[in-house]
């Protein structure tokens, strides 16, 4: 069981010796991390590592079985998929989690601000894949979350989708300047949101490598820490005649 | 022409039918004691209208279905829930319930009829146990194929549990349940024939009994028109009615 207090004054997460088992599958056995506030994470790592796992365990929708897990005010989750409710329109999905008057006041600021004012009353059936999980942004920003997890937010939108999206989640998080944990398999995904990459890695899992962005987290070094070498691709030769090849 | 075509197309193949219907009865190829001709229904139904007989056993029936089939909604409603919301109730009272079901429908007949006798009460239990089932079955899969995600969702901003069953379960199981209950109505009408065949006084059922044995068949016919008109209505309405409340569905299930 987890126990759940303050994560201290400066941060907005606090994990100590987490521990999470799923039967005989230990998945995390003595994890530690800590994000400060207003500080963008992203966590990497190969399919099936504990990624998500992690970020269930903080957002509470799986019991950890040792470990402290503190978070500061709301939390916000983006899925890989909307999860809008089919029944709701738009401005009735993102207001779902608002409790107040004022919660649900900003339910036009946050449509305008993932650009969804509007289709407010759409329903989610006539809503495009990238719109849906616009309005599950919107939705996860209305009680103004002090940390923000997405989990794979761009996994199902195709390619033009997924840069147009990725740009707005890094507008609104300079705008709101909440603390986020973004886990994703796309280091590019990575790199243009987070301050700071952590590769998890192993069994049970740990943290593999850690880096700023800007700093000792460059493209070639959080590939390494994965694993993958980029496979360059041999170019063909520019005239077959002369027989010349080049290789990089 | 085709703009026309269209929605005539659907009048085309009744209309060739009370046509040939027309035909083989004016013809004299088929005798009015097997089959009354068009005039002799509609003069049949403007009779029933006028000695008021056409209202009291439309009334009957059209009662009996009514609070037969709202009898079966409430215990459908309430066991359902219980089936589905908990895993413990659902092992305690499903099996009993499946078993039931797998009984055919006239089997209850003489029980009923000897336990409640001819009255009221033996009909509209009839039309209750037609019509309770598919209603049960819908609800209980309806509530456990709830989509866990969207009840992950409501976890997350922290719902409480009546709120997750009022915000999430219950509109998310709306579509299964409504159409159950379009089923369990059609199953009502069934089984109110059946009862009314046996031992009734009035009704629908009965103008085919009473058909039967003063060989009319206008007023025969007059019954399994009525019956027509009946089930097309109810299942109109049912449809109306998942068309209003459910037509956020993406796909309404058949």
């Amino acid at each position: 069981m987890t126990a759940r207090h303050a994560p201290g004054a400066n941060n907005a997460a606090r994990i100590r010796a987490l521990r999470k088992a799923f039967g005989a599958h230990l998945v995390f056995d003595g994890l530690d991390l800590d994000v400060a506030r207003g500080e963008r994470v992203a966590i990497l790592g190969a399919s099936g590592c504990g990624k998500s796992t992690l970020l269930r365990c903080i957002a509470g929708l799986e019991r950890s079985d040792g470990g402290t897990i503190a978070t500061a005010g709301e939390i916000g989750l983006i899925f890989q998929e909307p999860r809008l409710f089919p029944w709701l329109d738009v401005a009735r999905n993102v207001g779902f989690p608002a409790r107040t008057d004022a919660e649900r006041a900003r339910v036009p600021n946050v449509l305008a601000l993932v650009g969804l004012a509007h289709a407010a009353r759409r329903l989610p059936k006539e809503l495009s894949g990238g719109m849906a999980q616009r309005a599950a942004l919107a939705r996860a920003l209305v009680r103004d979350p002090a940390l923000l997890l997405l989990d794979e937010p761009f996994a199902a939108l195709d390619a033009l989708r997924r840069i147009e999206l990725r740009a707005a989640v890094r507008e609104i998080l300079e705008f709101t300047r909440a603390s986020a944990v973004l886990v994703t398999h796309d280091v590019d995904d990575a790199l243009a949101l987070a301050d700071r990459v952590i590769v998890l890695a192993g069994t049970p899992a740990e943290i593999a490598f850690t880096g700023l962005v800007g700093e000792t987290a460059t493209r070639a070094a959080v590939l390494d820490a994965l694993g993958v070498a980029e496979v360059r691709p041999r170019l063909p030769a520019r005239s077959a005649r002369h027989g010349a090849s080049c290789t990089s | 022409m085709a703009r026309f075509a269209v929605p005539l197309a659907r009048f085309a193949v009744p209309l060739a039918l009370l046509a040939a219907w027309w035909a083989a009865t004016a013809s004299g190829w088929v005798k009015s004691y097997q089959f009354a001709s068009p005039r002799d229904v509609a003069r049949e139904v403007l009779d029933l209208a006028q000695s008021g007989l056409l209202w009291r056993d439309l009334g009957a029936s059209v009662e009996r279905v009514a609070i037969g089939f709202a009898i079966a909604l409430v215990l459908a409603l309430v066991l359902g829930s219980l089936a589905g919301g908990s895993r413990l109730a659902e092992r305690a009272i499903d099996p009993t319930l499946q078993g039931i079901r797998a009984v055919p429908s006239l089997a209850w007949v003489p029980l009923i009829l000897l336990w409640l006798g001819i009255g009221e009460t033996a009909k509209i239990a009839l039309v209750a146990i037609g019509a309770f089932f598919p209603v049960y079955v819908a609800l209980v899969s309806g509530i456990r194929g709830v989509d866990r995600k969207l009840v992950e969702v409501g976890t997350i901003f922290g719902l409480s549990r009546l709120a997750l069953i009022v915000r999430v379960l219950v509109p998310a199981t709306l579509p299964q349940l409504l159409v159950g209950a379009r089923i369990g109505l059609t199953q009502a009408w069934l089984f109110l024939v059946a009862a009314e065949l046996l031992a009734a006084t009035s009704g629908l059922g009965f103008l085919l009994t009473d058909g039967q044995q003063t060989s009319r068949t206008d007023e025969i016919l007059v019954a399994i028109l009525l019956f027509a008109a009946c089930g097309k209505l109810s299942e109109s309405l049912m449809r109306a009615l998942e068309k209003r409340l459910v037509g956020w569905a993406d796909t309404v299930p058949a």
